[in-house]
């Protein structure tokens, strides 16, 4: 028992003073990128060609970077000639609208915090259940840390419920795998309305790495409507906490 | 080994595929079962049909760890159906029982014959094509029924069975009930069904039906290697990205003659062992969990995320994407953050020590660890366990000490084992493993070498096959890799470790208490997408 209480004095406190303290986040984070469409030389098309999921598209209106495809891996960033994109450590990501991912050379439109009937509803107990459908246990993990005492969900009243019916909405990760896609309509049924969908990570939002492959569905907006989309392969736990709390409004958007 | 006709194989080393002995299918069969008989193991066996309506080749790794080498051998079924081995030989029943659904042959006699992951049979598609393409024609079963039994496909979605749509094992009685849970689960984990059949609190017999996380990873790999490879390796287990990704890249590596650097050869054993320090310290915070013991619970839930942190100290990704890549890895350390890995893994092994000592020496959580989910040894030898799930068993297998590849040459990896087969076996092992990892981590770090981190890697070469092998932080990983002529993948078949084990935590279950299963399902904590691929 005595160890019980040493161990107890040795581990401290832990828990990070977020959102009120600039987060402490790996100085190789690969958060949001930024693209310099002006450093391209007419018709090189490197980086779109070596994207595994074709997030990078080129166009009249420039080089463009979906987030929402985007698997944050630097094939593009070693493969560009002209630096002209690279990755910067800002976590925040999170989006209300899935074109809004869809990057040019303008600053992010991070999530807009829910209306004020939504928010007065969810704002201060939101109660998520999660559901996995094809997700690589990378997303799941990330968000399990978030129960842990280094985040410690609760004290902003979000909660994981073991019950779609305790629950206001679902927390989707995975491409949606046809194997899934019963059991996650089966469960967005059973949350009683009204009801929020997140949708955690690349494969969530659009297939991620399994885009266009027959075996899935490219992401929780093809069977459901989606409230918040947070991307990452798989996001940093900072960063599904930020979209988290943008949605409700503890964390105030900037203009766009 | 001349008796069994197969041939030898090393990990890691290519062979023109002709050299794979191509052996009728009794005699192949026959030296299968011999083997096993003799304490081999069955790495993988698997299908591949090299084109539209083309008999269905069958490849067997077969593991002879005792003598630190593979056996192999391929055969031709020259009908749609073939003997099934199971019944002779228990280890091999997931493996015919996913050839019958990827390729629509019946192993006749299967006493289990049923669907693995519930998708359309890959057979009659030109590789590379997708599967399913005519998704929303109507519905065929392509997978043979169970002998008596009206076809898996009936009520089917698309283009293959419906999930989750087969006969469970019932067990009869007035008195015994049926227990299902799933595929959605109460915490936030991954989708599985559970068919339990219990009388009363105990357990009879559980039967685990998976499948919900098939993404077709091993049809996507097919016509590579390309871009959308190293992603689809790094996520088919993403708890296991540094496993996977290597076994991936040293395929590669093997088929196109490329060398990997010192340097990233370290960094590339670093990351495993990191990856394997992440997983067990949240796993024996999981088990403290499941037993109500909230301290070691709470604190090893911070300590894996510190371990994940050290990856991303190395490459910014707490999984550690994109950190190897074919040739090397794609991410140096300068002494400065070699340093701070070594300042930050002290501490944080520190802590863990702390942490996880006080599991070891508290009676309450002693009393529901030990004698738990016990698997006796011939069981574990019988299914061919892999990881820890067999080490907890006494089995002394680890790829790191047998068949070591990259740093562990160099650098041997003591094997860690318990004896008692139960559920405190099993995370003592994780312990062990722990302690042997942290020392790794610092002995390598410390003596790192100089030169490039990666090289170039060039084409793979045409009508060859190499087999790979890396122990992941849940056991044997083995990848094996069939280029056609013109040096693309004809076949790339997975068996991650889960594949192997989920049985084992069925057979664990036997005579248990229902209310036991999460303690045991944690102790086991094995991979669904793994499994699914």
């Amino acid at each position: 028992m005595i160890n019980v209480l040493l161990a107890r004095l040795r581990q401290g406190h832990r828990t990070i003073r977020f959102p009120t303290d600039k987060p402490n986040v790996p100085d190789r984070l690969r958060g949001r990128p930024v693209i310099d469409p002006a450093k391209c030389p007419p018709d090189c098309r490197v980086c779109a060609d070596v994207c595994p999921t074709d997030a990078i598209t080129l166009d009249s209106k420039g080089l463009r970077l979906d987030l929402g495809r985007c698997l944050f891996c630097t094939e593009c960033v070693q493969a560009c000639p002209q630096d002209a994109i690279r990755f910067t450590t800002d976590h925040r990501l999170a989006t209300r609208a899935r074109e809004d991912l869809v990057m040019g050379e303008g600053e992010l439109k991070l999530a807009q915090a829910l209306d004020e009937k939504a928010k007065r509803l969810f704002g201060h107990s939101l109660k998520l259940r999660q559901v996995s459908a094809g997700g690589c246990n990378a997303c799941e993990a990330d968000i399990n840390v978030l129960s842990t005492v280094v985040f410690d969900l609760g004290r902003f009243g979000i909660q994981f419920v073991a019950s779609p019916r305790h629950a206001d909405g679902l927390l989707i990760t995975g491409p949606v795998t046809r194997n899934m896609d019963f059991a996650l309509r089966e469960t967005y049924a059973a949350v009683p309305a009204p009801k929020l969908v997140i949708a955690v990570g690349a494969c969530a939002i659009a297939g991620g790495p399994y885009i266009h492959q027959p075996e899935v569905r490219n992401g929780a907006a093809s069977c459901l409507p989606v409230d918040l989309f947070i991307p990452g392969c798989p996001p940093h736990p900072l960063t599904i906490l930020d979209g988290l709390l943008r949605l409700l409004g503890r964390i105030e958007s900037r203009p766009a | 080994m001349a008796r069994t006709g197969f041939a030898a194989l090393h990990p890691g080393q290519a062979m023109p595929k002709a050299g794979l002995p191509l052996l009728p299918m009794p005699e192949f069969q026959r030296a299968i079962a011999a083997g096993v008989g003799r304490g081999l193991r069955v790495s993988a066996l698997f299908g591949h049909c090299p084109a539209p309506g083309a008999p269905v080749e069958l490849f067997a790794v077969l593991n002879d760890s005792a003598r630190a080498i593979l056996r192999g051998a391929r055969s031709v079924l020259a009908a749609d159906d073939f003997p099934s081995l199971t019944r002779e030989c228990p280890q091999v029943h997931l493996f015919e029982r996913e050839i019958a659904e990827q390729y629509g042959v019946t192993p006749r006699g299967h006493p289990w014959l049923k669907p693995v992951r519930f998708h359309a049979s890959y057979r009659d598609l030109a590789p590379g094509s997708p599967a399913g393409a005519d998704a929303d024609a109507p519905a065929q079963a392509l997978l043979p029924a169970l002998e008596g039994q009206a076809a898996p496909g009936a009520g089917t979605h698309g283009a293959g069975p419906l999930i989750g749509v087969t006969d469970f094992y019932r067990v009869e009685g007035e008195e015994v009930h049926e227990v299902a849970v799933g595929p959605v689960h109460a915490g936030v984990i991954e989708p599985g069904h559970f068919r339990f059949q219990c009388h009363g609190e105990e357990v009879l017999h559980l039967e685990i039906s998976l499948g919900y996380q098939h993404r077709g990873v091993e049809r996507m790999l097919i016509g590579g290697p390309d871009k959308r490879g190293i992603p689809a390796i790094e996520t088919l287990a993403g708890d296991t990205t540094i496993g996977h990704a290597t076994a991936y890249c040293q395929a590669l590596e093997a088929l196109g003659e490329g060398r990997v650097p010192g340097r990233a050869e370290v960094l590339r054993g670093v990351a495993l062992e990191l990856e394997r320090l992440a997983n067990h310290t949240g796993d024996l915070g999981a088990l403290a969990g499941d037993v109500g013991f909230l301290p070691t619970s709470s604190y090893c839930g911070r300590l894996r995320g510190d371990f994940l942190n050290l990856s991303a100290l190395l490459c910014g990704s707490r999984f550690g994407r994109g950190l190897v890549r074919p040739g090397g890895v794609a991410f140096d350390v300068d002494d400065a953050r070699r340093d701070q890995l070594l300042t930050r893994l002290a501490a944080t092994y520190r802590d863990v020590q702390s942490a996880v000592n006080l599991l070891w020496e508290s009676a309450s959580v002693q009393a529901r660890f030990e004698g738990t989910g016990r698997v006796q040894p011939e069981v574990a030898l019988s299914l061919g366990l892999v990881g820890p799930a067999a080490r907890a068993c006494g089995i002394d297998y680890d790829v790191r000490s047998q068949f070591p590849s990259g740093i562990f040459r160099f650098a041997q990896v003591p094997i860690s084992t318990w004896t008692t087969g139960d559920v405190f076996a099993r995370a003592y092992v994780r312990w062990l493993e722990i302690q042997r990892s942290v020392l790794f981590i610092q002995e390598q770090m410390k003596a790192l070498p100089e030169g490039p981190v990666r090289t170039a890697v060039g084409a793979a070469r045409p009508d060859h096959v190499v087999v790979t092998l890396v122990e992941g932080w849940r056991g044997e990983i083995c990848h094996v890799a069939v280029t056609d002529d013109s040096g693309r993948l004809a076949r790339y078949k997975v068996v991650d470790p889960s594949f192997h084990n989920w049985m084992g935590l069925a057979l664990a279950l036997r005579n248990q208490q229902i209310s036991d299963f999460p303690l045991c399902n944690k102790s086991f904590n094995l991979s669904y997408c793994g499994h699914d691929l």
